[in-house]
């Protein structure tokens, strides 16, 4: 068993890293205070095929093996929580195509979201609708060779900015995906600001007025939007936010490390003093374990194996409890420091609880995870 | 492979998810709430894993998945075209 980075990846981590410590990291706080993503900043990520790197080169994509594109997920997640969200939602958009989407639509649409030509966003939730996804109120009629598509979605990161937008609908209270490209006539987003964490990753609400869909938008087939096409979707979502959870806690260790060797008190240090140095500890320890879960994710995505979909789920609910108990254990060794805003801390803590809330709550995970081992407990006594 | 071959395979995997192990071969899976909504996906990458298989958008039709028959006969016929080609 070789749980090391070939020389290959341990070449693109350190690609990722100087990018982020140049380009991400010294912006992130400000980004968060104006809550916005600047359209440079965007298409910096697009220059440097950051947003195809789970798009095949076929579709102008990097095609980077799962471990690659993790370790991409954790430095950006490393500088910034919603800019990582970028890479998410554009990477779900893109993988539900790819895994159902016709021929035609992957070559229309992949390419330009392999290169931030094009932002995709991806609006499941709703106003009134947020766990329960597949019982969304959004609907789509079948009117000649098109979809009429009604409905209001809210929450939606790169809202604001998106040019198109993967929709869950009803289409004969069948779950359905459509994508609706923003200049769609009915088609509107208003922005949501004053977010506890993920300020800069621009959410919106989004208004869809009788909006004409063609059918080639379709994605799958009426009554697996859901259950197919979210899923991927979803799936993949956990991916990146799992390993994006592990370079947000990466950040808080640092600071934390840096922290703790400058500041003394009582004469020392705060790297001296013991307690500091049980929560140090702690931040090593469960980072270290959040990583094995990650590469273990990471295999089983890239032998396709179905064990892949349980495993990232446990990924995801472990890395996002982890980097909260971190993150808020970095705001604590800061002291009052933590809650200003020289220190990025505050953010770090501000944006981990975003994780345990999207791409499935926290509560979704545990039921699954529960019910999974259940299943496994009554295979080995039917073994027996 | 023989029909019988695949069906054996599909019962073992789906068994798993399954509090009955003596399901009919044509009891609707997603009809009588068996399985849940992860199921879906995990049975799409049991399919292409186990089989070699490609399963995408022409494919996605209940009719292929709803129950151990339908899936045993969806992979038969997949099988044929790919060897066919
Ligand atoms: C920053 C941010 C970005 C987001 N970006 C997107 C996006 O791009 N696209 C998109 O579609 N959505 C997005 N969301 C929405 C997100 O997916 C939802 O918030 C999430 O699915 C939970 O839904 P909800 O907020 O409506 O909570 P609810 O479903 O109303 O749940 C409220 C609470 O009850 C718990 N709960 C619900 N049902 C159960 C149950 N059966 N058992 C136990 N507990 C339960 C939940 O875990 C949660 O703690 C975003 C949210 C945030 C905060």
């Amino acid at each position: 068993m070789d749980l090391g980075l070939t020389p290959e990846q341990i070449k693109s981590r350190k690609r990722f890293s100087d990018f982020v410590d140049e380009y991400i990291a010294p912006v992130a706080d400000q980004n968060d205070r104006d809550e916005e993503t600047p359209v440079e900043l965007i298409k910096k990520l697009g220059e440097q095929g950051f947003l195809g790197a789970f798009i095949p080169e076929e579709y102008g994509g990097k095609g980077m093996d799962m471990v690659t594109a993790g370790l991409l997920c954790e430095e950006i997640g490393r500088g910034s929580a919603s800019l990582l969200s970028l890479l998410t939602i554009n990477g779900m958009v893109s993988q539900a195509i790819l895994k159902w989407g016709t021929r035609a639509q992957k070559e229309h649409w992949l390419p330009g979201l392999a290169t931030a030509e094009k932002v995709a966003a991806f609006g499941v939730t709703e106003p009134d609708i947020g766990s329960d996804a597949k019982s969304v109120e959004t609907t789509a009629e079948l009117s000649g060779n098109s979809y009429i598509l009604n409905g209001r979605k809210k929450w939606i990161s790169y809202g604001q900015v998106a040019d198109l937008f993967l929709i869950l609908a009803q289409c004969d209270g069948k779950p359905t995906t459509f994508l609706i490209e923003r200049d769609t006539p009915g088609f509107s987003t208003t922005p949501i600001t004053g977010l506890l964490g993920f300020r800069s990753a621009m959410l919106a609400e989004v208004q869809i007025e009788g909006c004409r869909v063609p059918e080639e938008n379709l994605v799958g087939r009426p009554g697996f939007g859901f259950s197919h096409v979210t899923n991927v979707a979803l799936d993949h979502g956990r991916y990146c936010v799992g390993w994006g959870c592990l370079g947000l806690a990466e950040a808080c260790l640092q600071a934390s490390l840096s922290y703790t060797s400058e500041r003394k008190q009582f004469g020392t240090n705060l790297r001296g003093h013991q307690l500091i140095q049980e929560m140090i500890a702690d931040m090593i320890t469960n980072i270290k374990a959040t990583r094995l879960l990650c590469y273990h994710a990471a295999y089983l995505k890239e032998t396709g194996d179905p064990g892949m979909i349980m495993e990232t789920s446990i990924m995801k609910y472990f890395a996002s409890r982890m980097v909260n108990k971190i993150a808020n254990d970095a705001v604590q060794i800061h002291g009052a420091h933590g809650c200003g805003s020289e220190y990025s801390v505050q953010r770090y803590l501000r944006d981990a609880k975003i994780m345990e809330i999207i791409e499935g709550s926290n509560q979704m995970q545990q039921i699954i995870i529960a019910k999974s081992g259940y299943m496994n407990f009554r295979l080995e006594k039917r073994k027996k | 492979m023989t029909n019988d071959e695949i069906k054996e395979r599909i019962k073992a995997f789906i068994c798993q998810f399954i509090q009955n192990v003596d399901i009919p071969d044509d009891e609707d899976l997603f009809a009588s709430g068996l399985v849940n909504s992860l199921f879906a996906m995990q049975l799409v990458l049991h399919i292409e894993k186990e089989f070699q298989l490609k399963v995408a958008n022409d494919d996605l039709d209940y009719e292929n998945f709803k129950s151990i028959n339908a899936i045993t006969d969806f992979i038969g016929q997949k099988d044929l075209n790919s060897e066919t080609k």
